[in-house]
């Protein structure tokens, strides 16, 4: 595999990666949420062992398996347990109706890409054209964090902003140092299960997910 | 041996003419298939074509000019669009005359005026349809020049013909703009056409029909060009979707040999459209009417995606 061919294959895996993202954002119901969560990882990973065999370094691999075996296969069966017991696979709640979110989602992706023009400019690396990409799944992700009523989309957003940002530190760095990716996929997982818990305690009190409901916690006055 | 341009572009008129009826033919046929039912004839909606020639003309009294005048329009619309879509060779004529962009105006001439023709005679139906077929084309135009656009940016060009020259150059299928465009091109095409998830061309059910609404109170020969006509509108999207995205074997000049070899490739790759197209359209139910907002919303959204990675990715 020569290394133009494998650049290429680098720039349709972030594109799907931003398709994933903006997935994310429309999609309305949780359970294909989840899978396209996971598709996302999925092409993170495969993404993370091109640019490790595209810039030599192969701690890379590692990094890949961890986000294949954590964001692909744990993290997806861990929310999925989640919403089987909570019982909320039904159409998610969306504040600003989906085509509006939509056109702001793509003037996200513009306003990141100028943002990183000048990164493009300086760096040398060959991944250095997917920053716009990355950069613009955090601000996706973020989107969806703001646009979703429901706490276990925000969460679902919290961790494509994670994705955003892993795919970010590989695309400008060629990845972390190993010691920080294994310590974020461990805090990943265990922030998994204390959301889970916070949920588990969220819909005990109110009868719902929906933080707007988390108003009603303030003092009476 | 080569033969004069005009002459490749009088075959390809001849081709659209011909082939389009088939190909209409061919999905209907394949879809039977898919459905475990017995098909009729490939060559069943040339029968219907015929049949509708030999009959009368019903007209209705308040109708006017644009009711009559409609058919030829839009019949002539699509074999001029014919001539300028490279199909059998890249070396045109009318193909320098003509760019995409006129191209999509040209297909929005022909609904304005089944629109109007719709709305001419004064029934609820033409009207409904004429409203809806308008309601899909605002979204679907923005989305469809928007696709169009990624796809030049790549070929260089708006003219179609330099386009399917860069683009069969280059290896080109690993470019996520093209990809992109595809799925942008691949949603518009199941709408302008009026295919399943957004119009069902089998329907005559009052309230879902779309483009069959508008045309409702034609007959006879005036029914035949306008069924003839959006027959070759989807042969039209499919050869545009073939010049655009997989030009590969439409020959540069116009060499004997080459044309005929362009001519076989040609009905393949119709034929796997043919499929693609049936696959699609048994898998998806049609859509409820104000979901096609979303629907053409991430046409739009590919398109774009397409046109931005151009400039981040490439």
């Amino acid at each position: 595999m020569n290394v133009l061919l494998a650049s290429h294959i680098n720039s349709l895996l972030a594109s799907f990666i931003l398709l994933t993202a903006f997935g994310l954002v429309v999609q309305r119901r949780m359970n294909a949420l989840l899978h396209l969560f996971a598709w996302q990882g999925f092409f993170l990973a495969v993404s993370t062992a091109i640019v490790g065999y595209l810039g030599g370094a192969h701690d890379l691999y590692i990094s890949s398996v961890l986000t294949l075996a954590i964001k692909v296969a744990l993290l997806p069966y861990i929310l999925h347990r989640l919403i089987v017991k909570l019982k909320i696979h039904k159409e998610v709640e969306t504040v600003v109706n989906i085509p509006a979110t939509m056109l702001m989602g793509i003037v996200l992706v513009i306003f990141s890409y100028h943002l990183t023009a000048p990164i493009r400019e300086l760096s040398t690396l060959v991944t250095r054209s997917t920053l716009a990409v990355a950069l613009a799944t955090v601000m996706l992700g973020f989107l969806m964090m703001i646009t979703r009523k429901h706490a276990v989309t925000q969460i679902i957003g919290f961790l494509a902003m994670e994705n955003g940002l892993l795919f970010a530190a590989t695309s400008a760095t060629y990845g972390m140092p190993l010691v920080v990716e294994l310590g974020v996929a461990l805090d990943l997982l265990i922030a998994a299960f204390i959301f889970g818990m916070f949920f588990f305690h969220i819909s005990t009190t109110f009868d719902s997910l929906d933080v707007d409901q988390m108003a009603r916690l303030k003092e009476e006055d | 041996m080569s033969i004069d341009p005009f002459i490749i572009e009088i075959l390809q008129v001849a081709a659209l003419l011909i082939v389009a009826p088939v190909f209409t033919g061919w999905i209907k046929m394949v879809k039977c298939w898919f459905q475990g039912r017995t098909s009729p004839s490939l060559f069943q909606p040339w029968r219907d074509i015929l049949k509708l020639f030999s009959k009368d003309v019903t007209l209705a009294e308040n109708a006017s000019w644009i009711f009559r005048f409609t058919p030829y329009l839009v019949f002539g619309i699509s074999v001029m669009a014919g001539g300028i879509i490279p199909i059998l060779s890249m070396d045109l004529p009318l193909s320098a005359t003509a760019d995409v962009i006129a191209l999509v105006a040209l297909f929005s001439i022909a609904r304005f005026f089944t629109a109007l023709a719709g709305m001419d005679i004064g029934t609820a139906f033409g009207g409904m349809g004429a409203s809806r077929e308008m309601t899909i084309a605002s979204l679907a135009e923005p989305a469809m020049l928007m696709a169009v656009f990624a796809v030049s940016l790549v070929g260089k060009s708006t003219s179609l013909s330099q386009m399917a020259i860069v683009i069969s150059e280059g290896h080109s299928l690993l470019r996520p703009s093209l990809v992109f465009a595809l799925l942008a091109f691949i949603l518009i095409t199941l709408a302008e056409t009026g295919r399943i998830p957004v119009d069902n061309p089998a329907t005559h059910l009052e309230l879902t029909m779309i483009h069959e609404a508008m045309i409702l109170e034609y007959s006879g020969r005036h029914l035949a060009l306008i069924e003839w006509a959006s027959m070759m509108k989807l042969f039209l999207f499919a050869v545009l979707g073939i010049a655009s995205f997989v030009p590969w074997g439409i020959p540069r000049n116009g060499e004997l040999f080459s044309v005929a070899i362009a001519l076989l490739v040609l009905l393949f790759k119709l034929a796997g459209i043919g499929v693609v197209l049936v696959l699609i359209e048994t898998g998806l139910a049609k859509m409820r009417i104000f979901r096609i907002t979303e629907f053409l919303g991430s046409a739009f959204l590919f398109a774009t995606i397409g046109m931005m990675s151009y400039f981040m990715l490439e």
